[in-house]
This record gives C-alpha cells, structure tokens and sequence, in this order.
C-alpha cells in the first residue's frame, strides 16, 4: 500500500488530473448541446422537436463502450477508407466528443422537464404583458427551471466524471488505464484499485458539497 | 354605450377549435373605449377561450379579431406590440416567484425598454398605491395572500400603461373573504374609464359594474345586452337556465 503511494502515487494523482480534464471538456460541450437540445424540445415547432427527440433517443440507445469505439476508431476509419480524407483524432477529442454526445443527451432531458415543470401560466404571464418568447424564457421561466433542474444536473456530472473510467478503453491515460498499468507492474490489485476507488470518492464527494452550497444559495428568497 | 366612442376591439366571426373539438364557433362583437364588458356562461362555454384569443395567448382558427386597428390574424402584426397595451390578469395570478413584487412589477417595462429603472420603479410604487399594497413592495409573492396577489398581478399589467384589461376570472382562486378586495380595485378601474373585459362567476359585480353583458354557451354568445336585459330580463331559454342555476 504505502509501496504504491510512495512509488505510483504521483503518476496516479497526475492520471485523475487527466479524469478531471476529460471530464471538465466533456462536460463543457454537453452543457452546450443540452441547452440547444432541451430548447429544441419546448419550442413550438415540430421539426425541432422531432430533431431533439432523434438526438436524445439515438444518443441514449448506444453504449458509451461503443460511442467510444465508433467515435475514436470507425470515424476516422470511414473517412479515410470511404471518403479518402486522412483524419485522425486523439483520445482527448474522441473521449471529449464521446463524453459530450453522451452526457448531452441526458442534459437535454433534465433541461426539458425543468423548463416543462415551470407552470405554463408562467409563460403566458410574460408573454400577456409583451415580452417576447425568448425574453420570457429567459427572465421569467429559465431561474425558475434552474433551481428545479440543479441536483438532476450535478448528479449527471457526477455519472459522467464516472463515465470517464470507460473511455481508457481507446487508451487515454485517465485514472483507470494508468492504474491498470500499475496493476500490471507492482501485481498488487487490492491496493491499487482500493486506492483508485478512495480517489474517486474524494472528488465525486467534493463535487457534491458543492453542490449543496449551490442548492442553498439558489434557493434564497424562495419560501 | 353610445356609438361615437372608438372600437377597441372588434372580433368577427372567430373561431377557436383545439384539435377536432370546436370550443368557439362563431363569435362577434365589438368592444368601445372606456367600455365594460362581463362574460358570463357555463364552464366549457369557450368565455375563457374567447378571452385568450383577444390578445392571442390562443391561436386564432378563423375569423378576425382587430385590436386598435391591428389585426391578430395578420402575420405581419407584431403581437408582441400589441401585447404591450393589453393587461391580462389570470384566475391563478401567476406571479413571478422567483422576484419580489417591485421587480415583478418593473421587470416588462424595464425588459422592453418603455421605462427607465427610475420611472418603472416610480411607476411601480403608483401602482401599488393604486390597489393598496404599497407597503408589500419588497415580499415576494409566496408571502401574500390570494387577495394580496391578484391585487399585484393587477397592478402589474397597470405597470405596461394598457388601454385594454383582460380579466380572466380574477376572483375563482379566491377565499370568499378576499374576494371583496379584488373586485374593489376593478370597480376603481372601471370607474377611472378603462375598457375592460371580465370574464366572472360575479353576478352581483356584473350587475353593477358591467356597461354590458355577454352570455356564452356552447361556443356562441347566445345574449348580450345590458345587465338589466341579461341578468333581470333574460330572453333566451338557455340564459335563464344559466341564471336559475347561479343565484
């Protein structure tokens, strides 16, 4: 145990960095693609909502192992061999796309029911004294929906800082394909994956305090 | 009401269907400036309907309604304008929760840009006085009682200086205690001149506060006139029904 600390300790805390950092960009792009895909599903139009539906459903269908492996080795596969353009991605682009796409999909869901848990009385107030949709949206509907979408939100960042751990399969050096590599040096399984685990714990419980500090402070002026 | 004054707002032959059922068949009338106007009918009659067609919370199946000149069912009216100088008040208040009642009282004006902070604030504060609640400026709407609410969500749409009230059952919400209040401040209102349109189950305000009665049933108005007409001497079998039933 204290072997691994002492010896692997450094590599393991520079690998949940890479976590981290995985993480953070998935993260980033799937906060984007769920807004305009939550948004697509609540306006009045069918073809939006008909593309956000095929997003999410698609999306939601398909195993994050298998996004991984069409994204980082079918892609560039279909554009070189059927399309004849050289392309390659590395494992921080696929793992990001991936992790975007994937996370994504659920942030849509969590940001259409919020705004759809929002009475509708909400909107038509808005819109009776003259603002128009988007403004309504966005002063009157979207800070009521943040506070009922908030812990939906934190907890799907904390699945997809999990998720994380399925994308060593394409080879980026997170924490779960570095400890792999320690496993297969030191052979001392039960100490390092105990380890790795206990790491995991740390940041996901860090990610959950902040989040209570958020809940409250939203949650001023409310009752 | 004499013939001279404006028609604010004139509905003709409109039409409402959702989906394959038909809530509003065939509905016109015109409403003059400074003119009250009670809606009156069974539940499922379409008066709420007609109501939300009137600034087009509903969209318009057929047949024309003008505001000021501006037709709804025109694509090239920005609805949003027309919005502006109509104030509707809700059976549910609808409230922004999230603002306390200064901000929800300043947040159109300030949003579209008709008022400075300063003058919206001012404006806000008028208002306030106006329906008694001045001294609740800073709660925020789940601190309020029904009566208390309506009253803002009165002075709100007061707040976009509209020369048309829409009232959609304002009073259904409420304790019987606080209804009382609320229709105080709409008397105030009428009284002061504004061209109103009130749906109510309100009988005894209709009788007194109403330039005019409409009575809907079945997606028509089945009878209109003046309160004395329609709620003393109602002609048609299906208003005197109605009548028999709610006093």
């Amino acid at each position: 145990m204290v072997r691994i600390i002492t010896q692997y300790g450094q590599l393991l805390l520079r690998a949940m960095g890479q976590t981290v950092l995985l993480a953070l960009c998935g993260l980033f792009f799937a906060c984007i693609l769920g807004i305009i895909f939550g948004i697509l599903a609540v306006v009045k139009n069918k073809v939006c909502y008909a593309v956000s539906r095929v997003f999410v459903d698609v999306i939601r269908g398909i195993p994050m192992i298998v996004l991984a492996y069409f994204v980082y080795f079918g892609v560039p596969y279909a554009m070189k061999n059927l399309l004849g353009i050289p392309f390659t991605l590395s494992a921080l682009q696929a793992g990001t796309i991936c992790l975007a796409l994937n996370c994504g999909a659920y942030m849509a869901e969590i940001i259409r029911a919020g705004i759809q848990s929002v009475d509708k009385g909400q909107m038509e107030a808005a819109r009776s004294l003259g603002l128009p949709w988007w403004r309504s949206m966005y002063r009157v509907v979207m800070p009521q929906a943040i506070r009922t979408m908030i812990p939906s939100i934190i907890n799907q960042f904390i699945i997809t800082l999990k998720d994380t751990s399925i994308l060593s399969v394409i080879g980026f050096p997170e924490l779960v394909n570095t400890a792999k590599n320690v496993v297969a040096n030191t052979f001392m399984s039960f100490q390092t994956w105990g380890i790795v685990a206990i790491m995991y714990l740390i940041v996901i419980e860090l990610l959950t305090i902040a989040s209570r500090v958020l809940e409250r402070r939203l949650n001023v002026g409310k009752e | 009401m004499e013939k001279s004054k404006k028609v604010k707002i004139h509905v003709s032959h409109l039409k409402k269907n959702f989906k394959k059922l038909e809530v509003l068949k065939d509905i016109s009338t015109d409403v003059h400036e400074g003119e009250v106007v009670v809606v009156i009918g069974p539940s499922g009659s379409g008066k709420s309907t007609f109501l939300r067609c009137l600034n087009n919370l509903e969209d318009i199946t057929g047949g024309e309604v003008v505001i000021d000149g501006k037709d709804l069912t025109d694509k090239k009216t920005n609805i949003n304008k027309v919005r502006e100088n109509i104030g509707m008040v809700f059976q549910h208040f609808n409230l922004f929760p999230h603002m306390d009642v200064m901000r929800n009282l300043m947040l159109a004006p300030v949003d579209l840009k008709k008022a400075t902070k300063e003058e919206a604030q001012e404006r806000a504060m008028q208002m306030l006085k106006k329906v008694g609640m001045e001294d609740k400026a800073d709660a925020y709407p789940n601190q309020l009682s029904g009566g208390q609410k309506q009253r803002v969500a009165i002075a709100r749409a007061l707040c976009m200086e509209p020369d048309i009230m829409l009232f959609d059952e304002p009073t259904s919400a409420l304790d019987p205690e606080m209804v009382g209040e609320v229709l105080q401040v709409m008397k105030q209102l009428a009284a002061d001149g504004m061209t109103m349109v009130i749906v109510t189950h309100e009988m005894g305000f209709a009788r007194e506060v109403a330039d005019r009665v409409l009575f809907m049933d079945g997606g028509y108005i089945v009878e209109e006139g003046t309160p004395q007409e329609v709620l003393l001497n109602p002609k048609e079998p299906r208003t005197i029904d109605f009548l028999n039933k709610v006093l």
